[in-house]
């Protein structure tokens, strides 16, 4: 059994972190654009705004009942079959549309959810002193909803980061597929992934950290 | 002065309010009793529109309405000039006592912050937490929580608070209390209509006490008539029954 070669595990990592920042982007910025939309489907849930709320359901399901990859394929080989305009989609903007479409079908629920959650009798509350809809949701309601929401909404965010290695079957150069294409260039397969597994590995622990933290602040509240 | 007309509410096929009179003289405090299910926090909340009449009038201070025909600004009008105290305190969660109390005149008055915390520290003073501003709710006691609910109501300055139910959710060692910061309301004349089933506080402290039944006032007058003397039979069947129950919870 050959010995790890840790010597090009060393040369290797910093290699490898070149190609970091494309990933946190593409997570970065899929879990902002994700949000948004979430934030937005789970109000028209909330309210059930006629007309929208029938789509949003089918968007929902239709974003969690297939697989991401189908997704991811669909809108780097599917679309620009059907709309020549997309014919020079690349594949970090398919990347990210994909991520942020299914995620935000996941977090629209747990926003919702917690939307949901807080407790009818404070919102009666806040009514009966005379504040407005828009007020009630602002102070008192959406506060509340955060708290409940970022722990699941910080465990989409990690799955998200580990998502965007499937990026890597549109051709994306970012972290996974340069430890591809490393690998096989040196053969040295099980160094290369064993590296990337983890890099992945103390991103998640560093974010899983900072989400303890930030839900210990958001908590503080709520202490007895 | 408040007036209540024919205020009726149904709640799909069963009439919990039955085209409801009242009149309560500024500085009246008025303790609604009788069986539950009756209607008595349903018209509480049809004062505040909490819950929406299905017919009537109604007149607080300035302010009257149809109730068929108001706007989303009238409204908030009667809610700004009415204060609720609720049975389980519905405090903000999210905020601390002194916030609690401020929030409505910051957010409804649009009082400057500095103000309103101001004001909110004589009120914690007044319902002795001085020393629980910067406490939140999950960290208070049933008592003081409810009190803290007690001074939110307070700091609106409304015609009238009502009451629902509000000992009835706390530990009895809490109850006291909270029925000794009503009496001291009570001695300040604050205008109150209080659904409660503390006939103690009823007797000693309203100038006048309702008996309802099946969404209707069956029976109506000064605590030591209707308690001594009622003329309706179901009022005195209500009154034979909680009165056995309470005396039979004493030591």
């Amino acid at each position: 059994m050959a010995i790890l070669d840790v010597g090009y595990m060393t040369e290797l990592l910093p290699i490898l972190l070149r190609y970091l920042p494309l990933t946190l982007q593409m997570a970065a910025l899929g879990m902002v654009l994700a949000l948004v939309l979430a934030c937005a489907l789970a109000v028209v849930r909330v309210l059930r705004i006629p007309g929208l709320n029938g789509a949003t359901l089918l968007f929902i399901s239709f974003f969690r009942g297939t697989p991401l990859l189908v997704q991811l394929f669909l809108f780097y080989y599917g679309l620009p079959q059907l709309f020549s305009a997309l014919t020079q989609i690349n594949g970090v903007t398919a990347a990210i549309m994909g991520l942020t479409l299914h995620f935000a079908a996941y977090m629209a629920e747990s926003i919702r959810a917690a939307i949901v959650g807080v407790d009818r009798s404070q919102t009666e509350a806040a009514l009966a002193i005379g504040m407005t809809r828009g007020q009630l949701m602002r102070r008192i309601v959406l506060p509340q909803a955060t708290r409940v929401a970022v722990p699941t909404l910080m465990n989409y965010f990690i799955d998200m980061i580990k998502a965007t290695s499937l990026a890597f079957t549109l051709g994306v150069t970012e972290l996974m597929g340069a430890t591809q294409k490393e690998a096989a260039g040196s053969f040295l397969y099980f160094e290369a992934f064993i590296t990337v597994a983890l890099l992945y590995w103390g991103i998640v622990e560093l974010l899983a950290w900072l989400q303890r933290r930030l839900e210990a602040r958001l908590n503080e509240a709520y202490q007895r | 002065m408040i007036r209540v007309q024919g205020l009726t509410k149904r709640f799909g096929d069963s009439l919990v309010l039955d085209a409801i009179d009242l009149e309560i003289q500024q500085g009246e405090i008025i303790v609604v009793i009788g069986p539950s299910g009756t209607g008595k926090s349903t018209l509480l909340r049809c004062l505040n529109f909490l819950e929406r009449p299905d017919a009537g009038y109604l007149e607080v201070g300035d302010l009257r309405l149809d109730t068929q025909k108001v706007s989303r600004r009238e409204i908030l009008a009667l809610r700004r000039c009415t204060a609720f105290v609720f049975q389980n305190y519905a405090l903000f969660a999210n905020k601390t006592a002194l916030e609690n109390i401020a929030e409505g005149l910051i957010v409804v008055n649009r009082w400057p912050r500095a103000r309103a915390h101001a004001r909110a520290r004589e009120i914690l003073e007044r319902i002795g937490l001085a020393d629980k501003a910067d406490a939140y709710p999950a960290s208070l006691s049933g008592g003081q929580q409810q009190r803290v609910g007690i001074g939110r109501a307070m700091a609106a300055q409304a015609e009238v608070i009502l009451f629902d139910e509000p000992t009835s959710a706390l530990d009895p060692e809490w109850v006291e209390e909270v029925l000794g910061l009503m009496k001291q309301l009570a001695a300040e004349r604050q205008t109150m209509l209080v659904v409660s089933h503390e006939m103690g506080f009823a007797r000693d402290v309203a100038d006048r006490v309702i008996f309802m039944e099946g969404g209707r006032i069956v029976e109506q007058g000064p605590p030591a008539q209707l308690f001594s003397e009622p003329r309706d039979p179901r009022t005195r069947e209500f009154l034979r029954k909680i009165l056995a129950a309470q005396q039979a919870a004493l030591p």
